[in-house]
C-alpha cells in the first residue's frame, strides 16, 4: 500500500479546510499520514482520524517562520520513512515547504494539481490550463512525488476514522535560514469571506477606477456577498491582493458569482469558472466571460450596478 | 548592499498562448515581454537599493531573443543584467529554474533577493522558495512591504487572516505581491539608458548546472465545456432581469 503524506495547517485551532479536502482525497491512495502544523489537541487529532489519517506528525513553530525548520525536518523523515507521495495545497506557508523540501531533497514539485492519481513510477497529476480551457495531464518521476493541489479540487468528508498515533515532530534550528514572525494581525473582516461565501461579487478593470469599486462593495452588502477582483485591479493597487480571484488569487465556487466589469482573462476564469450560476456585466460583447455566464448583459456596470443596488435596497 | 531581482520574459499575455506540438512546451516567440508581476520586484529592489546606498542587479532565464523584457527592467533602473539563455533548459521545470537562478545569483553576490510570487506564464509558485533553499537563505514570501536597515529584513507577509510581521537577518530572498509598490513607468532617459547597459548571457556550463527536467505534460485534453446561457443588451432594465434569477436562485 503506498504511503501519503499530508500537509495540513492549524486553523484557529482545528485543521484547515483545505488540509481535510486533501486528507478525504489521500485516504483513497494509501495509507495516510498527516503533517500537522501548528497548535492543536485531542480535537484536532481526532479530526485528522476521522478525515482518514492514520498517524500524524505534530510540529509547532512557535515564534519562528515554519518553512525552513519544517523542510528541514520533513527532508530528514522522509529519508527513513519513504514516503511515495507529499500532499501540500496551493496556499502560501504549503508553498514555502514545498519549495524547501522539493529542493533539499532533489525532487521535482507538480504545482496547480486539479487531481492526483498514483501511477507506476510515480504520480499522474491534473491541471487546467488557458484558464481551464485545456487540461494538462503529468507525470512526475520523483521519489517522494510533492504535489501542490489547489483548494476546492477535493469535497472534505469525513470517513469515520478513529484517533490516529500522534508523535512529535521536532524541528531543527535552521541556522542561517532562520526568521521570526514578530507580530500577526488579524484584518477586521466584514461579512462572508471569499472561499466560503455562498454569493461573491468581483469587480474588474471595466469599473474604470478604484473609487468605483464602492459599487461592488455595495451591491455585496445588499446580497450578504464576499467582494472579489480580478488581477488587473489587484495590480493596479485598487484593492488589497487578498481580494484577488484566480489563478494566482483565491478559487472560489458559489452559488452564484457575479462578474462586474470583468473581461474573463484566462487567470480570473480558471478561479471562478467553477460557480452554481454566473451572472457577467460588461459593455464588450465579446468579451469571454460571457462564454461561461448563465445571464450576461451586454452593457456599463456604471448604470446596471446603480439600479441593481437601489431596486435591492428598496425591497 | 547587493540587491538582485529575479524577472522573467513571457510571451505577451494579451496575445493566445500556444503549446508546442510533441513536448507541449509553451511557445516563446522572440519578442517577449517583462512580466508584468516582476515590475513590483524591480521597484521594490531600485527603492530598497537607493535607500541602502545599494547596486540592482537583474537575473533572468529563458530565451533571450529580442531582449525586450530584460530592457524594460533596466530602463526602470537597475545596473546590469545576467540572463541564463542555453538550448538545453528548454522545458524546465520549477526546481531547475531554481538551481540555475541560486547559481547565477551566487556568481554575482547578494544580500537581498527579490522576486515576484509566481510568473504569470507558468505560475509554478516555488521558485523563490527552492532558491532560498539552496542559497541557505530565510524565506521571506508574500510580501507586501518590505523594509531594509541593521543586516536585517522586516516584511509584511499576506497571510490567510491578515498579516504577519517577519524579520530575518540578511542575506535573505523575499517574494512581492503585486500592488506591494507602485512600479514607476520607465522615462525617455531610462529607455536611452536601458541600450548601454551590460546584458551578460551565460549558459549552464559557464554556471556548472546541469539541467534535469523530471517532469513532462503528457495530454492535453479539452476541459467539459461550460456554455454560455442567455445574453442581452441593456436598454435601461436589465438589472429586472439580474433580480429575477437572483429570485429564482433563492438568493433574495
Amino acid at each position: 500500500m503506498a504511503s501519503v503524506w499530508v500537509f495540513i495547517q492549524n486553523d484557529n485551532g482545528t485543521p484547515s479546510t483545505l488540509g481535510l479536502e486533501l486528507l478525504t482525497k489521500a485516504r483513497s491512495m494509501g495509507d495516510v499520514t498527516a503533517i500537522y502544523l501548528g497548535e492543536g489537541g485531542d480535537d484536532a487529532f481526532a479530526t485528522l482520524g476521522e478525515y482518514g489519517a492514520g498517524k500524524v506528525l505534530h510540529a509547532s513553530a512557535g515564534d519562528s517562520l515554519p518553512s525552513a525548520p519544517v523542510a528541514a525536518a520533513l527532508a530528514t523523515r522522509v529519508e527513513s520513512d519513504r514516503p511515495d507521495l507529499i500532499l501540500l495545497g496551493q496556499a502560501y506557508t504549503d508553498r514555502d515547504v514545498a519549495g524547501r523540501l522539493a529542493a533539499r531533497l532533489g525532487v521535482g514539485i507538480l504545482s496547480n494539481a486539479a487531481d492526483v492519481r498514483l501511477v507506476d513510477n510515480g504520480v499522474e497529476t491534473e491541471h487546467e490550463i488557458f484558464g481551464g480551457a485545456q487540461i494538462a495531464v503529468a507525470t512526475a518521476a520523483g521519489n517522494p512525488s510533492i504535489v501542490l493541489v489547489r483548494p476546492k479540487s477535493f469535497p472534505a468528508e469525513p470517513g469515520g476514522g478513529g484517533a490516529p498515533d500522534v508523535e512529535v515532530l521536532d524541528l531543527p534550528d535552521a541556522g542561517a535560514s532562520s526568521a521570526k514572525v514578530v507580530e500577526s494581525h488579524v484584518e477586521e473582516r466584514e461579512g462572508p469571506q471569499l472561499a466560503d461565501a455562498p454569493i461573491v461579487i468581483s469587480g474588474g478593470r471595466g469599473l474604470g477606477s478604484a473609487e468605483a469599486y464602492e459599487l461592488v462593495e455595495k451591491l455585496g452588502k445588499q446580497l450578504g456577498a464576499a467582494t472579489g477582483a480580478t488581477r488587473a485591479i489587484v495590480d493596479s493597487g485598487w484593492v488589497p491582493y487578498a481580494k484577488q480571484v484566480g489563478q494566482t488569487g483565491k478559487t472560489v465556487k458559489p452559488d452564484i458569482y457575479i462578474a462586474a466589469g470583468v473581461s474573463g482573462a484566462m487567470q480570473h476564469l480558471v478561479g471562478m469558472k467553477d460557480s452554481k450560476t454566473i451572472i457577467a456585466i460588461n459593455k464588450d460583447p465579446d468579451a469571454p466571460i460571457f462564454s461561461v455566464a448563465d445571464l450576461g448583459i451586454v452593457g456599463d456596470v456604471h448604470k446596471v450596478l446603480p439600479k441593481l443596488i437601489e431596486a435591492l435596497e428598496s425591497r | 548592499m547587493k540587491v538582485v531581482v529575479c524577472v522573467k520574459q513571457i510571451p505577451d499575455p494579451a496575445t493566445p498562448y500556444k503549446l508546442e506540438e510533441g513536448t507541449n512546451w509553451l511557445v516563446r516567440p522572440s519578442e517577449q515581454v517583462l512580466d508584468d508581476t516582476d515590475r513590483y520586484g524591480v521597484e521594490m529592489g531600485l527603492q530598497l537599493a537607493q535607500a541602502n546606498d545599494g547596486t540592482v542587479t537583474l537575473v533572468s532565464m529563458g530565451p533571450a531573443g529580442n531582449n525586450q523584457g530584460v530592457r524594460q527592467a533596466l530602463a526602470m533602473g537597475a545596473d546590469k543584467a545576467v540572463l541564463i539563455d542555453d538550448t538545453d533548459l528548454r522545458g524546465s521545470d520549477a526546481l531547475t529554474t531554481a538551481r540555475v537562478l541560486a547559481a547565477a545569483i551566487k556568481e554575482e553576490g547578494f544580500d537581498l533577493v527579490i522576486s515576484g510570487t509566481e510568473s504569470t506564464d507558468g505560475y509554478a509558485g516555488v521558485v523563490p522558495q527552492m532558491i532560498s533553499e539552496l542559497l541557505d537563505t530565510p524565506t521571506l514570501t508574500f510580501a507586501t512591504q518590505v523594509e531594509v536597515g541593521d543586516g536585517k529584513v522586516t516584511i509584511h507577509r499576506q497571510t490567510a487572516a491578515g498579516y504577519d510581521v517577519v524579520e530575518a537577518s540578511l542575506p535573505a530572498v523575499v517574494s512581492v505581491t503585486a500592488g506591494a509598490v507602485e512600479p514607476r513607468y520607465p522615462t525617455f532617459k531610462g529607455i536611452m539608458d536601458a541600450k548601454k547597459k551590460t546584458v551578460e548571457n551565460k549558459t549552464l556550463a559557464d554556471l556548472g548546472v546541469k539541467a534535469e527536467t523530471t517532469q513532462t505534460v503528457n495530454e492535453i485534453n479539452d476541459a467539459p465545456e461550460r456554455s454560455g446561457g442567455k445574453k442581452i443588451e441593456d436598454e435601461g432594465e436589465a438589472h429586472l432581469e439580474i433580480i429575477s434569477l437572483l429570485k429564482e436562485r433563492k438568493a433574495i
